[in-house]
């Protein structure tokens, strides 16, 4: 029996190598490197010296002045803050356009269901650079939407409403490039959402808005809180809109992280920042496994 | 039973057509009936007669293509499902999952703002109404499909709705609980005095639960009555098929009128009512209830015979040929007990439980 045993754990193992693969090479070994790299030690030619050093976590907070005093720099915190609060926006931004959306998706028939699904996913086609550029067209000076306002007269020709390289055309960037991350994860709990309920509600008087945020809202939850981390994450990491968009005028996050491994060869500097985004993170999604096993009560 | 007679539910030729074009499907057609207060009325029929439609349009979760309803004499059409005065039990209980019981049963009654203390008070009542009282601080999900029954139930109920619809609230439960739910159903409707409009499928649960049953078929209602006129005179042999076991005979009209004579394929002549609409020599169908057939051992030769005896406990079930025609009835046990399959039989048909009926 004990052999028996031995022997099916042993095929187990064997039966999961390619998780094993798959995760050790694409998921766990790339974020060792990344956690390797974040505390050696710099050189200055890129890559780093193979020498145990916590500077790269320590330049997150503090500066070496010139008499090698260490003061505290708030600068990085600045950037971290800004990226955080810009992610956040979008991230509700995101939430508020696409939770509509996605009920009125669910509450179609079937073919048009299918059709308005496909359609929201189709700028997942075309590379995030090209349709970033575009939003460039769209709001850039003697773009889509200054001409379209000199056109009918409400500005003058020469007058700019300046919509690029600000903080809005960051957000609008980041909503565009993300809101298909809302609205899906939310679509899939309305789908699952019994229309009973729903009947059930307004049999019991519940007018629109009360249905919505009585009985919808706390029954898509996982959905929308879901799709908001699936928003939120790859906001913070961004940097094409915040490049393209925010001009680099104001560092973001991603753009900071890009920055010291392509151009500052601050390779530890750059991991470390990484690690710490990493780790709020995983702090989010902790909180959210959470609430989903407190849902997962009751549905 | 007294009821009073004013009119609580008023269907006038409602017809209800579902998609449009080739594939529109009539699922009601200019359907009319009146429901009266404080009653226990029940709409009765196969699984996509309209049944479930019909109920739905009361409720406000389907628009009506044609024709009105009205409630208590206000007309209701133009009023959405959260506006009418109506409350629903769903076949599935529509619990609200992330509410617990107090709260499911609450929602209507906060909706309707009443005070804290009217709520608790209320809830608390019509939960001990349901005996349930016991399991306020539940999730939907830790209670039995009796129990949320129940629940589903006093959560309906719980507002005081003028007309309360059940969509087969006992079709989930299994037979015991089924049989149970049944009396409280009905002691429940005369308690509240509520008007209750019960849809099922299940000839029985209409049988013994109606003040009135309205037999629908197809989309239409074929005969609306108490249950003992559905049962003992159906308008046509869909309700006579439907509700209980009938034997349908053909047969030929010999003479027409109140002391009318018909022969049946049987090869027996017998005597009923035939309306003065039949010629004499017209063919025609003769419906009689199982229990109602009577017969004796034969004396001398005869033409019909004891094909199949089924017991059935305190019953028997006895399947009669007579000329290449099967008869089916039903008789008491004791007396069935001095028949047996094989016997040569004189069968006899009372006049009056036996009658024409229309196809």
């Amino acid at each position: 029996m004990n052999i028996q045993g031995e022997n099916k754990s042993k095929n187990n193992f064997i039966g999961l190598m390619p998780l094993w693969l798959v995760m050790g090479i694409f998921m766990v070994g790339p974020l060792l490197v990344m956690a390797f790299v974040s505390v050696m030690e710099s050189n200055s030619y890129g890559g780093i010296h193979l020498k145990f050093d916590l500077s790269g976590y320590r330049q997150i907070l503090f500066d070496t002045n010139l008499f090698d005093v260490m003061e505290f720099n708030p600068a990085y915190i600045i950037i971290i803050g800004r990226s955080f609060l810009l992610a956040l926006g979008a991230t509700i931004i995101s939430l508020i356009l696409g939770f509509p959306v996605a009920y009125y998706i669910s509450r179609q028939k079937d073919n048009v269901k299918n059709l308005l699904i496909f359609l929201v996913t189709i700028p997942f086609w075309t590379n995030l650079l090209i349709r970033t550029f575009a939003w460039i067209i769209i709001l850039g000076k003697d773009g889509v939407i200054e001409n379209s306002f000199t056109f009918i007269g409400v500005l003058d020709d020469d007058d700019s409403l300046n919509l690029m390289y600000t903080n809005s055309a960051i957000l609008i960037g980041l909503v565009y490039s993300y809101i298909p991350l809302m609205v899906l994860p939310i679509y899939s709990s309305m789908e699952k959402l019994d229309i009973r309920l729903i009947e059930a509600a307004s049999d019991l008087y519940s007018s629109r808005l009360h249905l919505i945020s009585k009985i919808i809202l706390p029954l898509t939850l996982p959905g929308i809180i879901g799709g908001s981390i699936l928003v939120f994450v790859p906001s913070l990491g961004a940097f094409i809109a915040p490049d393209l968009l925010g001009g680099g005028k104001k560092l973001l996050l991603g753009s900071l992280i890009q920055f010291q491994f392509a151009y500052a060869r601050n390779w530890p500097f750059g991991a470390a920042i990484a690690m710490v985004l990493l780790a709020i993170i995983v702090l989010i999604l902790y909180f959210n496994a959470r609430v989903n096993k407190k849902h997962e009560k009751f549905n | 039973m007294a009821r009073s007679r004013i009119s609580a539910i008023d269907v006038q030729d409602v017809t209800k057509v579902y998609g449009a074009g080739d594939n529109s499907v009539k699922a009601l057609d200019s359907a009319n009936l009146t429901i009266f207060d404080n009653e226990f009325f029940t709409l009765l029929g196969p699984s996509g007669c309209g049944k479930t439609t019909l109920l739905r349009l009361i409720a406000g979760f389907e628009d009506i293509t044609e024709g009105k309803i009205n409630l208590f004499n206000e007309e209701l059409i133009s009023l959405p499902p959260n506006k009418r005065p109506v409350n629903t039990v769903f076949q599935q209980y529509a619990l609200f999952p992330h509410l617990d019981v107090f709260e499911n049963i609450a929602f209507g009654l906060r909706r309707l703002n009443k005070s804290n203390s009217f709520v608790d008070k209320r809830t608390k009542d019509v939960l001990e109404l349901v005996q349930m009282q016991d399991f306020i601080n539940r999730k939907p999900n830790q209670l039995s499909g009796g129990q949320q029954q129940r629940i589903a139930l006093a959560r309906a109920l719980a507002p005081e709705p003028k007309v309360l619809l059940l969509d087969e609230p006992l079709s989930a439960l299994d037979l015991k609980l089924r049989q149970a739910m049944r009396f409280e159903l009905k002691n429940l409707q005369q308690e509240t005095g509520i008007t209750f409009v019960f849809v099922t499928h299940d000839q029985e649960e209409a049988l013994t639960m109606s003040d009135r049953i309205a037999v629908i078929n197809e989309g239409q209602i074929q005969q609306i009555g108490e249950p003992e006129v559905i049962y003992e005179k159906p308008r046509n042999q869909f309700v006579a098929n439907f509700i209980g076991e009938a034997n349908l005979i053909p047969g030929k009209c010999i003479k027409n009128g109140k002391d009318g004579l018909c022969k049946l394929s049987t090869g027996q002549d017998i005597n009923l009512e035939i309306p003065l609409s039949f010629k004499k020599g017209e063919h025609l169908t003769v419906f009689i209830r199982p229990e109602r057939v009577k017969f004796n051992k034969s004396k001398g030769s005869s033409l019909s015979k004891i094909q199949e005896f089924t017991y059935l406990g305190n019953a028997a079930h006895i399947q009669i040929i007579s000329n290449n025609q099967i008869i089916n009835a039903t008789l008491p046990i004791d007396k069935a007990k001095t028949f047996h399959k094989g016997d040569e039989i004189d069968i006899e048909f009372p006049k009056s439980f036996s009658q024409i009926i229309n196809s």
